[in-house]
């Protein structure tokens, strides 16, 4: 358990380093609509997702519009509803408490580290903790930087700081691919959520990408099914 | 000084959190449910990577020819390597110098 712990969180280090630093633009934001560092460190640790805190503060007036951000909030996060159905097999013989436990810390970052791990080896959940704790502590500290540093950077874009999120996801999307049964389903994936992107506000186009991905993926050619298929179904 | 946290701050984000955990743990649980051989079983293990592509490709496409090398060279480091810090140093780079010059 300890060592999976500190194995995830080796992992992470460069998710938790873009983290930091588009958690550092967060902060910056923040600091121009006034959270104070308790706004920030709470919405850290009970949302703890790096896109719906960008459209949290950026929906931060002083009278807050309460329902409207939690149902922004809601949109937004529906890809959670895949990445945690995703990680079924991580899960395996454990108990509901122990998920309850789990879940909480799991973010785009270390699930698909997570995930990455998993096609080379068996992990087990402890190794998802590990890099949720690791991640946690640097976004968190990236986003009080931005916040307390009173805009150090006042345009992070020309340091590429935003494109930290795209490069580092971009080479976690490289340690997924399947090889050539994944042609189709990523076209697919990818010209549904330019399109989903180009004419649906928010962050539809991640949902729809993605779901679209897998269904075409599930209607492609079944090759003979092998053992290994019947033992799952004969298991349940 | 301890700053004091709204009532209104204290209900927008614990909706939020909510929101986000019961999406979170929702997921797992519908899952135990799900078929786990055949073409349902394909479906979900595509989708990890079309998620992430997803996520990526507005973003890509944004950074125009650029945001393609950019994408190419965080690939070629990452497959070569395996070092994902490494990989993303890269992308950056190329997108800082193609703003720093405004190529």
């Amino acid at each position: 358990m300890k060592s999976e712990l500190i194995a995830g969180a080796k992992a992470n280090l460069p998710v938790a380093a873009s983290a930091m630093a588009y958690g550092s633009v967060l902060g910056v934001l923040a600091a121009q609509k006034d959270l104070s560092w308790l706004d920030m460190v709470y919405m850290n640790s009970a949302v703890f997702a790096g896109a719906a805190q960008f459209v949290m503060v950026d929906m931060w007036t002083e009278q807050l519009p309460v329902i409207e951000i939690a149902l922004a909030v809601l949109v937004i996060n529906l890809r959670y509803l895949l990445i945690g159905a995703s990680l079924d097999q991580l899960f395996v013989g454990r108990s509901l408490l122990h998920k309850m436990y789990m879940m909480h810390l799991v973010a785009d970052e270390n699930w698909a580290v997570t995930i990455n791990e998993q096609r080379k080896r068996k992990v087990s959940s402890w190794f998802l903790l590990g890099g949720g704790i690791f991640l946690y502590l640097s976004w968190s500290s990236g986003t009080l930087i931005g916040l307390l540093g009173g805009g150090f950077i006042t345009r992070p874009e020309d340091y590429a700081l935003d494109f930290a999120f795209t490069a580092v996801f971009t080479a976690l999307a490289v340690g997924l691919w399947q090889g050539k049964k994944d042609i189709l389903p990523w076209i697919v994936a990818g010209g549904l959520a330019l399109l989903a992107h180009q004419y649906l506000p928010g962050k539809w186009y991640i949902v729809i990408g993605g779901l679209g991905g897998a269904i075409t993926a599930m209607l492609g050619p079944v090759e003979t099914p092998d053992t290994r298929e019947n033992d799952h179904v004969s298991s349940h | 000084m301890f700053p004091a946290i709204e009532n209104q701050v204290i209900l927008a984000v614990g909706l939020a959190a909510i929101a986000t955990y019961s999406l979170r743990l929702g997921g797992l649980l519908l899952a135990t449910r799900f078929p786990r051989a055949g073409r349902f079983r394909k479906g979900m293990d595509a989708l990890p990577g079309a998620l992430l592509f997803s996520l990526v490709i507005p973003a890509i496409v944004t950074e125009g020819l650029w945001g393609v090398l950019a994408t190419v060279l965080t690939a070629v480091v990452v497959l070569r390597s395996r070092n994902t810090l490494a990989a993303m140093l890269v992308g950056m780079l190329v997108i800082y110098f193609a703003r720093q010059f405004e190529l």
